[in-house]
Order: C-alpha cells, then structure tokens, then sequence
C-alpha cells in the first residue's frame, strides 16, 4: 500500500483534470512525470491499479484471518450453546449498538473524504479524515468502558475468569449509592450514564446499567451463571473435571442449573473484539498518517491512491464489526 | 544511478555498462534498505540456506541419536528437541519460503520484464519479517526449547511442552505473514506489471506455478495464522478452545492446522514444479511440453489443495463419510501431479538433453519427486493409512516430496547462480556433490519406507531393536546428504571468489533473464526484451567466443516447425 | 539401482537378525520381536489384516510399475537424445498433443477410482465393530497403557483370548495417544475428553507389539506395552488370576492385611496372591506410576518414591507435608493439590481408576521402601 508512494513532498499537480477513479483514468499521459509515479511503474494508472488490487488481495487475508476466529466461534457454540447463551447477556447491548453506529458513521466519513481527494478538496478531506479520526476514537473509548467493566467484574478470558457476585457488589460501600454499583467502573461513570436508558431489563448484572441495577435485588431474575450460591461462578480447571474417565463423557459440560466454562464465551469474546480493536487502532494510525500527508497537500485527483487505499481498510474494519455485533451481542 | 556508460567489456555482446545490481552501490546500509528485489532475493537466499543449514545439523544429531535404540548421544528430551526444531526450522523457515521467496524474488520480475515487484517496501518488509520470525523462533532454545513437533498439537503443546512454545509459535506467525505478503506481491506484479504483449499463456511456466502458490499463500496462510493466535492465548490465559477438560475440542486444532498445513505443502512443491518446467525445458534445448496443461495443472492443485486436509486425520475419529470424502479429494489431486511428470518426460522425448548440474538435480526431482508422489496413494488411501500414519512410512514419504523441492532449489541456485553471482562454480564438483546428496538421500530415506510399513512409529526416541539394522543404514545415508551440502558451501563460496565470468546465457535459455546481463543492471534491462515464445530455442546459438549462447534471428527461410 | 541395493541390503540384514533372533534381547523396550514378517509388513495376526495387504500390494505393484515406467524413460531419453556439441538441435520441437495429454490425464483416473473405492470399503470392514465381542477399557496417559476388564481388573499389557472379537473403547487422561498394534493392522487415536473406539481379532496366539504412535511427550516412545493373545481356554482362566486382591471379601482383606504371611497360606485357592508390598510393586508397574516415580532414588518427571514414607515432604508453596495414609491417599486422587517441591502439576488423578484396597498395597510398598532405607 504505502509503496506506491515515493516519499518526496513535492506539490501535487493539481491542474491535471482528469479523475481518474476506478476505471483506469489515463493521468501520466503526456506531460511531466507525477513526482508520485514509483520508478518501476509505467503509468499513475499502473500504480493506482496495482495498489487497489493489492488492497483487495490485503483484505481478502484479514476477511480470512477473521474467517478463521468466526469458524471457531460457530464450532463451538454448536458445541455449547448454553455458554454462548449464558455469556451473551452480559454483554451491554446499547453500547454495543452505539458502538455500531458509531463505526457507521466513520465509515461514512471516509467515504466523503475520499470523495473530497478525488475532487481536489483538501479542506473537505481534512475534514472528512478528522471526523473518521474521531470516530476512532469514540469506538475506542466506548470499547475501554465496556473492557473495564467486563474486567472488573471478573468476566476475564480462560484462567483468568473470576465473575464477582452480585451479592458481593450489593456488600460492598460503594453499591449503597444506588448506581455506579461497580467499583472500578465508576470512575468512568458518563459514558455509561449517557447509555442508561438501557432497554434490556432482566440481564440486570451489566453493572454498568446501573441505575436500575441497584434496585432490582439480583438473584432471581440473573442468568444461571451469576445466579447460583456463593461457590459456583468461579470455574476453574480442577474444579470442572478431574480429568479422569469418571468425569465427562463427551467433553460437554454436567447441564444443571449452573452453566459451566462460561469463560469460554468470554475468552472468544475478547479474542474476536481484541483482533478487531487492533485493526480499528491500525485503521486510526494510517488515517491519521493520512491526515498528515493531505494537511501537506499532497492528495489530488492526479493523486489519491493512499486516501483510496486506507479508505477500503477503514471500511473493511467496520465491515467486520458489523458481524461481529450481532453474533457477539444481539443472537440469543 | 546506473547509467555511466562503460564501453564494451564482453566479447561478443553489446557494450554495456558495467554497472550492476551488485555493485551499483556498497556497504551494509546499502544492502540492508535496499528496495532491489533482486538484492531482497540474495539476501533470503543466503538466510534461507543458512538456515537449511541450521535444520540440517539437527537432522543428524537426529540420525546420530538413532544409531542405537536408548540413549546414544543425548536425552529423550533433546531429541524431542531436536526433531522439533528440525521440522520448524525447514518447513516454516526453510522450504515455504525457500524457492518463491528467494528464487522467485529474484527471477518473477525480470522474467515479466519489470523493473521490480509491484511493492518493493513490502518486499523489503517481508523479508525483515522473516528475519524477526526466524530469530523468534530459534530464540526458543534458550527458553528451553519446544518438544512437541512442528505440528504443535494440542493439548500437549497448551497444557505441557515448555516455555519455548510462545517465541516459536509467535514466530511461525509472524512468519505467516511474511508469506502472505510475498504472495500478494506477486500476484499483482504478475497481473500488473508483465510487459507489453505479454498474455497469460506467454508467462514462463515458473511464473504461473508462483501465481498458484501465492494464492495458496493468501488464502491458506491466515488461517494458520489465526489457529497459532489461538494457542498463544490458550497458552497463555488458559482459555481452553482446545482443551476438553475446559470445554473444547482438542481435534478442532487439527481440523485448523491442517487447513493450513496442507495448502503449505502445495505452497512448497508447486514452486519446485515450476523452476523444474524450466529446467527440463532449457536443458533439452526443446520447447516445454503441453504448457496449458502444466500451467492449468498448477492452478488445480493450488485449488484442491484446500479440500484434502482431512486426510491427516483418517484414525483421530472423524465420521466415515468425512473420511471419504477427503480421501476421494486427495485422489483427485494425484491427477494433476502426474500429468506435469508426464509432460516433462514428453519434452524430454527428442529433445537435445545436457546434463549439466541444474538439469542432475531437475532428474533427481523426478525419481524422488516420483517415489514421493507414488507413496502418497498409499497414504490417501484409507485402508492402508490406517496402518501407516504416524510411522516411518509418512516421514519418509514427506521427505521424498519436500527434499524434492530442496533438490529444485538446489538446482534453481546452480540454475540462476551466473546470473544472481555473475560467476561460474565448478561443474565438475557440482555433479558429484549432486551424486552424493541423491545417493545419501535415498539410502536415507527408502529404508524408511520399509520400517514404516513394518510399523515403527515416527518421533520415537527409543525404539524396538529389530528396527536398528534401517535405523543405521538411514543415519549412514544422512551422513553422506551431509558430505554433499559441505562440498557445495565449499565450491559455491571458491565461485564467489574466483569464479570464471559468467556469460550473459550460460544454458540457452529463452526467457527473459536471459536477454540481460550477468549480473543484470539495477533496472534489469539495458533495453526492453521483445515479447515472443520464451520456449523457443532456435534462436539460441552457442558462442565459443562468450562461452554461452547468444541469440541470432533465425532467417523467415529456416526451418521453424509451426505450433 | 541404488535403491534396489539398499533393498537388498534389508534384506540380507533381516535374514541375519532373524536367525541371530534370540541374541538380541531387545532391552531397551521390552517388546517381543517380530521375526514373521515380509519385506514390506509385519507379521498377520489379526482377522483384517490380510485385507489391508492385499490392497498395500496392489498399489505397491502399480507404483513399481508406473515409477519403473517413467524413470525407464527418463534414463532411456537421457541416453538417447543426449547433448553431444553445443550446436545439436532438438529432433522435435513439439508443443502439445491434446489427445495424447487429454489420454494421460485421465485414464489414472480408473486405477484412482479402484484405488480409493477398495481403500474406503475396505476401511469400512476394518472399522465397523461386529455388533458382539469382548469389551475391554483402554486408558491412556502419559506414558503408559492400563487395560481395565469386564470383572475390574486392569493390567498395562493386553491380554485377549484368540479368535474373539475385541471391542475396544479407549479414553485419554492428559493428551493425544494412538493405539497402535502393527501385526493388527489397528491404529486409532486416543483423545482426551472423548470416548474412541476399535475393534480387532486376533487369529494367532502369541505376544505382539502394541505402541503409542501419536506424539505425547517426552518419554512417548516408552509408551509401549505388549498384547498377548492367549488360547480361548486359558484366557478365563489367566483373568480369574490376574487380580487376586479383587476377589477378597471385606473380611478376607482385613484377614489379610493384618497377617498377610498366614491368610496367603490359608488360602492356596487364590493363586498370584502376594505380599502387600509386593502387590503394590506390581500397581506401580501396572497403572503406570513407574513412568513418573522410580524406587530407586533416580529423579524423574515425579519425585522418587525411595525413603519418602514418613518424612515431611517440602512443598512447591513453601509449605511442607507429613507423608502419611491421607497424604499418599490424596495425592493419588488430587494430584495437584499439593505438589512437592522442585516439581510441575502435571500429575493426572487416579480417581476412579485406583480402588481404596489397591492404595492400601502401594502405601505398603512405599513403607516397606522406607523400612529397607532405615535398616541399611
């Protein structure tokens, strides 16, 4: 991708009329030489066709590279839908969906700052790429809240799954202030407060929809996991199965009341948004290397095969949010 | 940077510049940020055979340690080890990237008739990559080193196996990676970047079994790299995806692996099939035989590649009916594979054959290549597999079909080497080290069909001594595999440094890097080659005077049978 | 050529080691050696194993066939077109022939077809249990076998009686393992969290090898025991003796354990019935603690069992623990409870897999490797 870019910081030729999009736009004929054109490219046109096909080629890797994760996940909640069931309501859905629209949006922003280079607008690229930028960063910060809370209340991937109780929050000082109930989650507390009018009622734990977490007592309406007495939630290796032939006939869980290897849910959880937290983080650092270059002047309609490029990426990126959302959040 | 004009040096070709890719600019910096593909070629090349060179010592403290059943020179957990290491070490480091990384490197966009790969950064980038997953992974000898085989099978490799696990599975990730950026290179630069008037079909052979293999490359390699993902975090925050004691499926792992781990073995012998195209068809001076079927070939195995890995896994359970099917799928592929054999013989029939090095080490491939490719129907077979997976018989038959592919890069390196090195080696030299390494090789490695089929069971540090007597005899060839290699380091390196000048065509061939100098200049072309059938040699005629061959129009009158 | 003469040198070395058979005590794995093989397959013992011969034959043949073919034109094409002078041409310079190519493109294809349609249906006869036999319970970990029969009882060798179909349900306490009996022609991998099954007949008495042929970590290549195959009649009869201790009333085993000297002589009828401490030498043999735990004070994946009865044991924690009943006891049923220091958890538990009076036999064992150490 960056290669088709030689690193001079000449002024682009801007008066070159022609837009070039797609279908091969015939810039480099005749006159001059774009300061852009690598050496071993014919054309601008060779270049811009060969990056775009790479691009293709990148993100038909990363759409396997994910291909690979959401093939596990549906093998194992063919195996265990019960965990899957169990673990996706403590997943806060209104974050999750503002999250989404959040993703939208950016997307939509890309698309009109690519737009702009194509037209030889800088300033509606700038624009377009600030806004994608923000849009990064709203995703992200929405993401920390909701990573923290699932931390803090022990909802970690494998060995590290330890889900406090709702009877443990009810005990502790801080809960008596009615929301906030969780204490390493307040500190952040605005986002989820703006988030508060969550729709979901009975998946109560969610600690970060507070307010009416206080309120509801949390045993009976909480799912299986969360509900049983005080020695149930934490499942650990050596508690599940001794390993040996007594213990589990076909790999599968002993069914009663508590479900067990929730963790697994989470551990796919984390791993599935984590991969994709890190191409969000990447997308965000090649718009922003972008923004640079066009606060620079460097994209015209003679030249805008990175803002072409990085915009696929971005897309792509919130491509797969939009699956990821509704598997992890919304199927029941 | 190339363009002083340095009047005529070779005689009987044009005056040229002397200028060249090697020494068109000096120093380490000059190497280490190169963008030349040709200089990232070299570079992969001499990491690539320094580290065969690395797997290969591992390979006889293996044989070494097997002379005796029990202990002889080391411990059971050192030669866990050691074949680990040796595994990693050629497949991931070694043989992947060896010919399309390295050779390919070299050769695609001179052969096209660019000035470069369509990303030359990235090139750059997946070569340092390489570098940074090779260290990663021999990194883990001094975390204590992995014991648990290059296949990494769980639940051994998550719940035992030692610390050494997370450098070496992070490196063969990062390795992924690499190779998924080489493919993607490579398919755009032969989309993008062939020149003008040069079709599909005009492609040199080579070129179209690097395509194949750079599709495998990106579709296959991700996926590896997101199974290997899923064992760091398994390993590290005790998941459990694949330990049934936490829920998960310890199978599930294979069905991931091998959907990677068999593409990988068409990533490693598609490339050998292509330089073998070239190889038999310039060494018997006769046009290639049947190239639509060999190209096509090429892609099809690329494709079916995919749908056979099940056939790892005929005695760990699967339902019958999946078992079946993999097997039906695999026969399929032998399809393909034999009809490339087939039409090399073809272009064999009446050619004008020279036996020089590269052409031993291309006839070498096609009796190993031919044992390997037989053996495996005993393998896709399912009756039979049930007795022989996991024994001596599957080592030796990878063997048989992964050495091939060194045996092709070897020849590759003596085909290419006057033109990468502008030098001659010792031909003389080069056909006994040839000898030596097909004779060790198969002493090595038939006997290991025989005990195999007996029963004797892979990675087995001890074994039962009615075995010994194919044990010695197997350990007895690898010393003599070994006695090969040193004396080609040996007369490659006295080439380097006093080497007879290369002509610019030393074996007549018709393609592309043939038509430029020896070694070519930094833009690989002093003028731009004219399209026309790159397997067609009666254009070729050898020249005393330049000791290679030059090419001559041929008058509209002389014979020139019609395709 | 050069194969050919490898080919010949097996031979004439298998030939030597046959008739030297006896010499070679195979000390290193303890296995019996298989000297009725052919050049290309162990010894037949089992019902199917003809049938996978058969079809190994057929290919082998048509694979020497095909290879002596173009290796044939290979050699005859190096020598007949050879390369003379620089300036000999071609003879032909042929591009294709698409009905010569379209020919050898297919026709493989039927002997493929036969290839793998034999292969499959014969794989069907050699997995498909007979719908009746003799169950048996295979338990693998690392590194040994435990064999468990219909009346309780479990050995680390398989014994079967000839001529009966054996079912085998197999289950691994740690990692992959494959159960694999050469002369069987059965190989079937054995996987943690799950029951695999297969199935054999044994149509010849005699020992036979049977080895772990899925890589299970370091000492994997120790993991071998052997199968013996008994005559019908004799079988019952060695498993009515195998496990004397199983067959003790509650009254009979107190009798026991409070005199063993005098209740074994009482009672001639329970044959292989032995000494507490020697019983519990043969469970350390047996369910496979010898792979972990010497008793000679050698260091191994697991502390010694030499001179530990009675001492306090230091722990992985820092903590130290008395060795007695309880602590023997529960390190056998909660392995990585408490782990002695200087060594991993990586131990399996033996719950159900170690009866209460078996554990009584190793504590006696282990006291009476205590009292040797004390008397010296």
């Amino acid at each position: 991708m960056a290669d088709a870019v030689s690193p001079q910081t000449a002024p682009a030729d801007a008066a070159h009329g022609s837009q070039g999009h797609g279908a091969g736009g015939g810039d480099a004929h005749g006159h001059g030489h774009n300061p852009f054109l690598a050496h071993h490219f014919e054309t601008m046109s060779q270049q811009f066709d060969s990056g775009k096909l790479g691009m293709w080629l990148f993100l038909g890797t990363e759409i396997l590279l994910f291909g690979g994760l959401f093939c596990a996940y549906a093998i194992w909640r063919g195996n265990h839908p019960e965990i899957f069931h169990a673990g996706h309501q403590h997943l806060n859905k209104t974050l999750g969906a503002i999250n989404t629209v959040v993703l939208l949006l950016s997307s939509f922003t890309m698309a009109w700052a690519v737009r702009c280079a194509q037209t030889s607008n800088r300033n509606g690229l700038i624009l377009g790429l600030t806004l994608t930028l923000l849009g990064g960063f709203g995703f992200m910060g929405i993401k920390y809240f909701e990573y923290s809370e699932k931390i803090a209340h022990g909802y970690r991937p494998g060995k590290y799954y330890a889900p406090k109780h709702d009877a443990a929050h009810a005990a502790t000082p801080a809960a008596a202030a009615g929301h906030a109930a969780a204490p390493a989650a307040d500190a952040h507390a605005p986002a989820p407060a703006a988030a508060a009018s969550d729709g979901h009622a009975s998946g109560a734990q969610t600690a970060a929809a507070g307010s009416e977490h206080a309120a509801t007592p949390p045993p009976a309406a909480t799912p299986p996991a969360v509900a049983g007495g005080a020695d149930a939630p934490k499942i650990l290796p050596a508690a599940v199965a001794p390993g040996g032939l007594a213990a589990q006939p076909a790999g599968a869980g002993h069914g009663g009341e508590d479900t067990p290897n929730v963790h697994l849910y989470f551990s796919i959880y984390f791993c599935l948004t984590g991969l994709h937290g890190i191409h969000v983080l990447a997308g965000m650092t090649v718009i922003a290397w972008l923004l640079m270059r066009s606060v620079r002047g460097d994209f015209s309609s003679a030249y805008f095969d990175p803002v072409d490029l990085g915009g696929l990426y971005w897309h792509l990126v919130d491509l797969i949010w939009i699956y990821l959302f509704p598997l992890l959040y919304l199927i029941d | 940077m190339a363009s002083i004009s340095v009047p005529g040096a070779i005689a009987g070709q044009p005056a040229r510049s002397k200028a060249n890719y090697l020494n068109a600019s000096s120093g380490f910096l000059s190497w280490a940020f190169t963008l030349d593909h040709k200089r990232i070629g070299v570079m992969y090349l001499v990491g690539i055979f320094t580290a065969f060179l690395l797997g290969g010592l591992f390979a006889l403290l293996v044989r070494t340690e097997l002379l005796t059943p029990g202990p002889t020179i080391t411990t059971h957990d050192w030669y866990n080890r050691f074949f680990t290491l040796h595994g990693a070490i050629m497949v991931f480091i070694v043989i992947i990237p060896g010919i399309p990384a390295a050779l390919g490197n070299f050769a695609l966009p001179i052969m096209i008739g660019a000035k470069d790969v369509a990303f030359p950064r990235l090139n750059l980038a997946s070569f340092y990559m390489w570098v940074i997953g090779t260290l990663f992974a021999i990194s883990t000898l001094a975390f204590g080193a992995v014991d648990t085989g290059w296949t990494f099978y769980t639940p051994y490799s998550t719940k035992y196996a030692f610390n050494g696990m997370i450098p070496v599975v992070a490196g063969a990730f990062i390795l992924g990676f690499s190779s998924i950026f080489t493919g993607l290179n490579f398919i755009v630069t032969i989309h993008k970047l062939r020149a003008p008037g040069m079709g599909w079909f005009g492609l040199p052979l080579f070129l179209w079994s690097l395509y194949a293999t750079a599709l495998v490359q990106i579709l296959a390699t991700p996926v590896l790299g997101i199974t290997l993902l899923l064992l760091l975090v398994e390993r590290t925050l005790g998941v459990g995806f694949f330990n049934p004691e936490l829920g998960g499926d310890p199978v599930l792992f294979q069905h991931f692996f091998w959907f990677y781990s068999h593409p990988a073995v068409y990533i490693m012998i598609l490339p050998a099939m292509g330089v073998m195209s070239e190889l038999i068809s310039v060494f018997s001076h006769k046009h290639i035989f049947g190239y639509k079927f060999i190209a096509f070939s090429s892609v099809a195995i690329a494709l079916l590649g995919f749908l056979v890995w099940g056939h790892h896994m005929f005695v760990s359970g699967q339902s019958n009916l999946v078992g079946m099917i993999f097997s039906a799928i695999t026969f399929t592929i032998a399809v393909p594979s034999a009809i490339k054999v087939f039409n090399w013989l073809a272009t064999m029939y009446k050619g004008s054959i020279s036996l020089n090095s590269p052409m031993l080490y291309a006839l070498s491939f096609m009796w190993i290549f031919g044992i390997g490719g037989l053996t495996g129907l005993f393998l896709g077979t399912m009756a039979t597999d049930v007795h022989l997976h996991d024994t001596y018989f599957v080592v030796a038959h990878f063997h048989y079909v992964m050495a091939g592919t060194i045996f092709v890069l070897f020849g590759g390196i003596h085909y290419w080497w006057p033109k990468m090195t502008g030098k001659m080696f010792n031909e003389p030299l080069a056909r006994l080290s040839c000898l030596l390494l097909f004779v060790g090789f198969n002493v090595t490695f038939f006997t290991q069909f025989m005990m195999g089929s007996h029963g004797m069971p892979r990675r087995y540090y001890n074994y039962p001594a009615q075995f010994q007597m194919y044990h010695q005899i197997s350990s007895a060839g690898s010393y003599i595999m070994g006695l090969g290699v040193i004396l080609m380091v040996g007369y490659l390196l006295h080439s380097l440094a006093r080497g007879r000048k290369a002509p610019d065509n030393p074996w007549g061939g018709a393609t592309f890097e043939w038509r430029t100098s020896s070694p070519p200049p930094v833009e690989n072309f002093h003028e731009q080659p004219v399209v026309d059938d790159l397997y067609d040699y009666e254009k070729l005629f050898w020249d005393e005077q330049a000791g290679g061959y030059v090419r001559r129009e041929v008058p509209d009158g002389a014979a020139r049978p019609a395709h | 050529m050069m194969t050919s003469l490898a080919f010949l040198l097996i031979h004439l070395a298998q030939a030597a080691a046959t008739t030297t058979a006896p010499a070679v005590t195979d000390l290193s794995t303890n296995l019996p050696i298989d000297n009725q093989g052919t050049v290309w397959m162990p010894s037949q013992a089992s019902t199917t194993a003809h049938q996978i011969d058969a079809l190994f034959h057929f290919i082998l043949y048509l694979c020497v066939f095909f290879f002596v073919l173009i290796i044939g034109c290979m050699f005859y094409f190096m020598g007949v077109y050879r390369r003379r002078h620089p300036e000999q041409r071609a003879l032909s310079n042929a591009t294709h022939n698409t009905p010569l190519e379209l020919a050898w493109s297919i026709l493989p294809g039927f002997l493929l077809v036969i290839m793998f349609w034999w292969g499959f249906t014969v794989f069907l006869d050699v997995r498909t249990s007979p719908a009746d036999g003799y169950a048996i319970n295979v338990n693998a970990q690392q590194w040994s076998w435990s064999f468990g029969y219909p009346n309780g009882h479990e050995d680390n060798n398989l014994h079967v009686p000839v001529n009966t179909n054996i079912l085998l349900t197999m289950n691994s306490a740690d990692v992959l393992h494959s159960f694999y009996v050469p002369s069987f022609r059965v190989k079937m991998d054995v996987v943690p969290g799950r029951y695999t099954k297969t199935w054999f007949n044994a149509n010849k008495t005699g020992e036979y090898m049977l080895l772990c042929a899925e890589y299970c970590g370091k000492q994997h290549s120790d993991m071998n025991a052997k199968v013996i195959v008994h005559p019908k009649e004799d079988f019952p009869v060695w498993l009515a003796n195998a496990d004397p201790l199983s067959r003790l009333t509650e009254e009979q085993l107190a009798e026991f354990k409070s005199n063993p000297d005098k209740f074994i002589k009482g009672h001639p009828e329970l044959q292989g019935l032995e000494p507490p401490a020697s019983l519990g030498r043969k469970l350390w043999d047996r369910k496979g603690c010898k792979t972990c735990h010497s008793l000679d004070g050698a260091t191994n994946t697991g502390p010694t069992f030499k001179g530990v009865w009675g001492i306090q044991q230091p722990l992985r924690d820092g903590s130290s623990i008395l060795v007695d009943e309880n602590f023997v006891r529960d390190s056998i049923l909660n392995p990585n409870k408490n782990v002695a220091k200087g060594y991993d958890a990586v131990m399996p538990t033996y719950q159900g897999r170690v009866k209460d009076r078996e554990i009584d036999m190793i504590i006696a064992m282990l006291k009476s490797l205590s009292e040797k150490e004390t008397k010296k």
